[in-house]
């Protein structure tokens, strides 16, 4: 299928440790952003002449701002933990993708500008001047990095590259070195209100293409409802569920289950996306934009219920930061976590007998799932910790007979990353793409040789754009990829309300 | 009563490592504790509470819990290392401390085969940094230069206690002196005044190194928040407020 030939890593089933390849993922280079998104951002469209001192500035301020950054610049004591557990190290081979290698990138600057040997004893006390390559290098290594926190769980002091990645990315846009893809998401989701610049009624003539198509095959007339006042829940969910595939099939399964669950449910135009790319970058104020759309669209429709859809990234933000950025929910019924997860949702609405599942339905299938790494390390469902691990899988458990984990080493906590998240979902690198993903892959031909695995399950529309491309290379069919609600979808046994 | 030149200089040495490590370290924890934490980002599955976030940070301070996921072998050196280096540190407080508390009495013998530990530790730190190809690309100078002073200060110590075996009374007298004040005269063995000078020069450079990895990870935000972003609202110093 592919037309340009790539070395595509050899499936066995194990993760094996590389040995070191310098350089050998030092051309891989994300396209830089359009002027217009740069200026649409408040970014200096080029390098700006005073570029390095401006690069200094904003690294002090970041140093000033965030803690996580401060101490993570000064702790780490090269144990070497974290070296051998990211999927692009893993992949590429190339040592700079080590996490500590990585932040060791930022780190040699800030030993030069913020700390008293650096300045004086230089090189040798490992400092390094901010120079055209250094900076070259950070655009380079710091798009290898899905920010999905691996290398923190093992760290003995939670050094959590993602966040270093986020700050030498935020630098480098202020000085006017931007990464196109991620930009222009991000100019997308402030502006016209998602990543896929989409307006309204395009998103309302899908809609109601899917309500034509549910009343098809089920003969049930299941509602898409948007921009309805007074609804019970506000759905916030991935653009990507009204148009993308396999995306589209579990926006079906949410809403078969709010059919049924008889809880009436409303979409915004105005806040039509659940992502936040803001976060990738690093820029609070663009973060706190893209969620400030969703808080408009709680004032105006007046719901007392938010609940979120599958998507990894825009979970951690609507799970840790929402409250933050635009909290409190005061309006919100308080009897309901705000937000809630759609799979906390559905979880507690099969706990009570609620919903009928057929799991025949899926019996084509055996299903094996990923955690998706921002869900697993950064977020939570239900009330106790690792709820998110067990919540997803109970509802696959219950909507089909056959469900097998992946290697221990690579779910839960310790799940890999799909390698397109953090804003690398682009087309020009998909060449690291598909070299991120092998430890992903080796896990899934492992239980697919054991045990038959077709059907691989996502709770994320990232890993699901990642998946369906990328499985292909490997020789697997991009329909073994979907959501966990597409398996509700189909099992889901719809009329003869039951109530709730 | 005169004082050698020697003497001199040994205290004034002294009281400038123990200026430099307090005055260091209080500055590092000062920075670290008035940068504020803008966002929620414990690594999950993280502890609901605050009570519970501690005792994470304390099995990682004590346990080294996430090493332990992460490397055994690295693990079992940095485990035995540190507790090994804390009981040299503990035994050592007899020189401070008169009359000697019985705690401390009971942990002379355990520390002395903690002496003996910690330079086998180091060396097997070193070895681990040298062998494997991806720790040896990672390592620097500093890396270097600090395990080697500790295995230094380690053999120094080790001299002292089974080799030359300087006057012990004399050396309590210094440090003790140095402690209140009430000053004496540096014993005069070349083994002991090595030994000293390097637990200074190794005082001196913990705060500006990476061993404020110590006062560091209590600080660290992804081990020590507590996962309840739901439950009680964050307030972000300097982010404005909307409505
Ligand atoms: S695990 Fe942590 S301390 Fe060890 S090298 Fe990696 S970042 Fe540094
Ligand atoms: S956050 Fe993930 S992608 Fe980034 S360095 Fe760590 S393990 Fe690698
Ligand atoms: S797309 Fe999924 S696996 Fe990839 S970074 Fe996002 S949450 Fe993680």
């Amino acid at each position: 299928m592919a037309k340009v030939k790539f070395e595509v890593p050899e499936l066995t089933g194990e993760i094996a440790i590389p040995g070191l390849k310098e350089d050998a993922a030092a051309a891989v280079k994300s396209h830089n952003a359009p002027a217009k998104d740069m200026t649409d951002l408040g970014f200096p469209t080029e390098l700006v002449p005073d570029w390095k001192e401006k690069a200094v500035a904003k690294f002090a301020e970041l140093l000033k701002k965030y803690r996580s950054l401060k101490v993570f610049m000064d702790i780490c004591v090269k144990c070497g933990a974290c070296t051998d557990k990211c999927h692009f190290y893993l992949g590429t081979k190339d040592p700079r993708n080590m996490p500590v290698a990585r932040a060791e990138l930022l780190r040699k600057v800030y030993r030069r500008y913020f700390t008293t040997a650096g300045k004086v004893l230089g090189k040798l006390a490992e400092a390094e001047d901010l120079t055209r390559e250094v900076m070259e290098e950070w655009y380079t290594y710091f798009y290898q990095c899905t920010e999905c926190r691996r290398c923190s769980l093992f760290c003995p002091y939670g050094i959590d590259t993602a966040e270093i990645t986020m700050a030498a990315r935020e630098i480098m846009d202020t000085v006017g070195l931007g990464a196109k893809y991620p930009l222009q998401t991000i100019n997308k989701a402030i502006t016209i209100g998602n990543n896929l610049g989409m307006p309204g009624p395009a998103i309302r003539s899908t809609l109601d293409f899917m309500e034509e198509d549910v009343k098809e095959q089920t003969g049930v007339p299941v509602k898409f409802p948007m921009d309805v006042k007074g609804a019970d829940v506000l759905l916030i969910t991935p653009s990507a569920d009204f148009f993308a595939t396999p995306h589209v099939e579990s926006l079906a399964g949410y809403a078969k289950v709010f059919h049924q669950a008889g809880i009436s449910w409303t979409l915004s135009s105005y806040a039509s996306e659940a992502g936040n790319f803001g976060m990738f970058n690093g820029n609070y104020e663009h973060m706190r934009k893209i969620a400030g759309r969703i808080k408009v669209a709680i004032n105006e429709l007046k719901p007392k219920r938010l609940i979120h859809g599958e998507c990894g990234h825009a979970w951690r933000v609507a799970y840790s930061f929402w409250n933050t950025l635009i909290g409190p929910f005061d309006s919100l019924d308080p009897k309901y976590p705000a937000p809630q997860h759609i799979c906390e949702f559905t979880y507690d609405l099969i706990n009570r007998g609620a919903l009928k599942l057929d799991k025949t339905a899926n019996d084509d299938f055996v299903v094996t799932f990923h955690d998706s790494c921002n869900v697993a390390r950064a977020s939570r469902m239900g009330n106790s910790p690792g709820g998110q691990f067990e919540i997803p899988r109970a509802i696959i458990r219950a909507t089909c007979n056959k469900f097998v984990d992946m290697h221990p080493d690579t779910i839960r906590e310790k799940t890999f990353c799909c390698g397109a998240g953090g804003g690398l979902l682009a087309d020009e690198i998909i060449d690291l793409r598909i070299k991120g993903v092998m430890p992903r892959m080796q896990a899934y031909k492992a239980v697919k040789d054991s045990h038959g695995a077709n059907f691989f399950a996502l709770i994320c529309a990232i890993c699901k754009a990642q998946f369906t491309k990328v499985f292909p290379y490997y020789g697997y069919e991009m329909e073994e990829v979907g959501g966990v609600h597409q398996l509700v979808s189909r099992a889901i046994v719809l009329g003869g309300k039951e109530g709730i | 009563m005169e004082f050698s030149l020697l003497t001199i200089i040994f205290s004034l040495m002294a009281y400038g490592a123990a200026v430099v490590f307090v005055f260091g370290v209080l500055c590092r924890i000062m920075v670290y504790a008035k940068t504020p934490s803008p966002l929620k980002i414990p690594t999950t599955p993280a502890p609901t509470t605050t009570f519970g976030a501690m005792i994470r940070v304390l099995s990682e301070v004590l346990l080294f819990r996430s090493l332990y996921k992460g490397n055994k072998w690295t693990w079992l050196g940095g485990v035995v290392f540190h507790w090994a280096f804390l009981l040299v540190v503990l035994r050592h407080l007899r020189y401070f401390l008169y009359p000697l508390p019985a705690w401390d009495m009971s942990l002379q013998g355990i520390g002395i085969i903690a002496g003996i530990i910690l330079p086998i530790a180091v060396l097997y730190l070193l070895m681990r940094r040298t062998t494997v190809d991806r720790t040896v690309f990672i390592s620097s100078l500093a890396d270097y230069f600090a395990l080697t002073l500790i295995f230094f200060i380690a053999g120094t110590g080790l001299m002292m206690k089974f080799y030359e075996r300087p006057f012990m009374v004399d050396i309590k007298g210094f440090v003790y002196g140095l402690a209140t004040f009430n000053f004496s005269a540096v014993p005069t063995d070349p083994v002991f005044l090595v030994h000293f000078t390097l637990v200074m020069i190794l005082l001196a450079y913990f705060p500006y190194s990476k061993l404020v990895h110590a006062p560091g990870i209590f600080f660290s935000p992804t081990r020590n928040q507590a996962d309840n972003p739901r439950e009680s609202r964050h307030v972000t110093p300097w982010s404005p407020n909307l409505t």
